[in-house]
């Protein structure tokens, strides 16, 4: 079993050296499609940010009060999906009350949220490696920056390399995942200071 | 020339329109199951398999479904094949299943699926459209397992578990460790993309001359 694991570290781990992007690849269709706009790329950090701490949070409640005590764990896969779905869309329906200037931002990226593999991802990752309360909110909130963190990073970069002369084979995605390469070389170089797992 | 309908999606689905090479959909799985090629067999075919009997279903239904919450059915009938696929492997493949960990249930979030749901099953027959999750899900595995053999053979020395090479075959001890971890998955995408966008610029220069 994991020893546990006290809750600043698993912030720390899930920003830099379990990056939920860079070292489980989870988010990156998303991550490839927007990244070519730096605006876009921060709107949908924050808002994968926000959806992955509410999200796991109630997923957990939901595997914890709901599934297993009925025994129906096997359906949790279909369970997280409705709750990753419903929280979306209340997301959406609230900020577009609260706060329109936002959801001008916003809005148009939380319907693509709810198939970005990253929210399901730590869900997942959260039922699996058996997080408590604690750690799963804090878990979401570290991967939810580390990808934040990676998406704003590479379209930065990419605003650089957009213009520069790569071979023609190499353009669009290729060369996004040679830069991808390099930063998740780099961010291996954190693995010494932390570690989950 | 003519082709059945059933040889043009074969092709266009494994060749001219390949899931990753040409759409780049379905990478999160693809970068991470490919370290050890076992676990990329299995994967892949849960995926061919999923892709297809939701592009069967969801073709069936469609006319059935509202509009508006046709989303969320999508995704309802796509989890409800992945569990399936899972209960399976759990059964049969406990170890590689163990070892897949969340990346089993992350085949409902593989935008592929729902892509060939929108894209193709919408308008045409089940029969068609479960041929065209199938051969879909084939694209799909041919580049992951060769993606795997690359780095199962340079990282491990080893393919399916069966040492290829000698232990330390790049000297001083060391295997490319570097091939087992992420970063590589991610060159070795690139280099794929490469290779395949350069051959298919050629292909078109030379069909134009």
């Amino acid at each position: 079993m994991t020893p546990v694991i006290d809750p600043f570290t698993l912030l720390v781990a899930s920003i830099f050296t379990s990056n939920i992007l860079l070292a489980n690849f989870l988010g990156m269709c998303s991550f490839i499609a927007i990244s070519k706009d730096f605006k876009s790329s921060n709107g949908l950090g924050i808002a994968v940010t926000a959806v992955l701490v509410i999200t796991v949070a109630a997923s957990w409640a939901a595997l914890k009060y709901l599934l297993i005590p009925a025994g129906i764990e096997y359906l949790s896969y279909i369970v997280f999906i409705i709750v990753i779905a419903a929280v979306v869309q209340m997301l959406e329906m609230i900020i577009e009350r609260v706060s329109p200037a936002l959801y001008m931002t916003l809005g148009i990226f939380l319907p693509l949220i709810t198939v970005n593999c990253a929210i399901m991802g730590a869900v997942l990752f959260m039922q699996i490696r058996n997080y408590d309360f604690i750690q799963s909110v804090s878990f979401a909130l570290g991967s939810g920056l580390g990808w934040w963190m990676a998406i704003m990073a590479l379209s930065a970069m990419r605003a650089k390399y957009d213009k520069a002369p790569v071979p023609a084979g190499l353009k669009g995605p290729g060369i996004t995942f040679v830069t991808i390469g390099f930063m998740a070389m780099a961010f291996i170089g954190f693995s010494g200071m932390v570690r989950v797992q | 020339m003519s082709q059945g309908p059933y040889v043009k999606v074969f092709k266009e689905n494994l060749i001219s329109n390949n899931p990753i090479l040409v759409q780049v959909l379905g990478i999160c799985s693809t970068l991470a199951v490919t370290n050890m090629l076992s676990n990329t067999l299995v994967m892949t075919v849960g995926v061919a398999l999923v892709t297809a009997f939701s592009s069967w279903a969801l073709s069936l239904l469609n006319k059935w479904i509202p509009r508006k919450v046709r989303m969320i059915v999508q995704v309802l009938v796509i989890s409800f094949w992945t569990i399936i696929v899972d209960i399976i492997l759990r059964a049969y493949a406990p170890e590689i299943s163990k070892s897949l960990g969340p990346y089993v249930g992350l085949i409902i979030t593989n935008c592929i699926i729902m892509g060939r749901a929108e894209a193709f099953a919408q308008a045409n027959k089940p029969l068609i459209s479960w041929w065209d999750g199938l051969t879909s899900g084939l694209g799909y595995m041919v580049v992951l397992l060769a993606l795997a053999i690359f780095r199962e053979l340079l990282g491990f020395g080893t393919l399916l578990g069966i040492p290829i090479f000698p232990i330390d075959f790049a000297g001083r001890g060391n295997n490319w460790t570097i091939m087992v971890m992420a970063p590589s998955a991610f060159f070795l995408v690139a280099i794929t993309l490469w290779i395949f966008t350069t051959v298919k610029l050629n292909k078109a220069a030379g069909g134009k001359k």
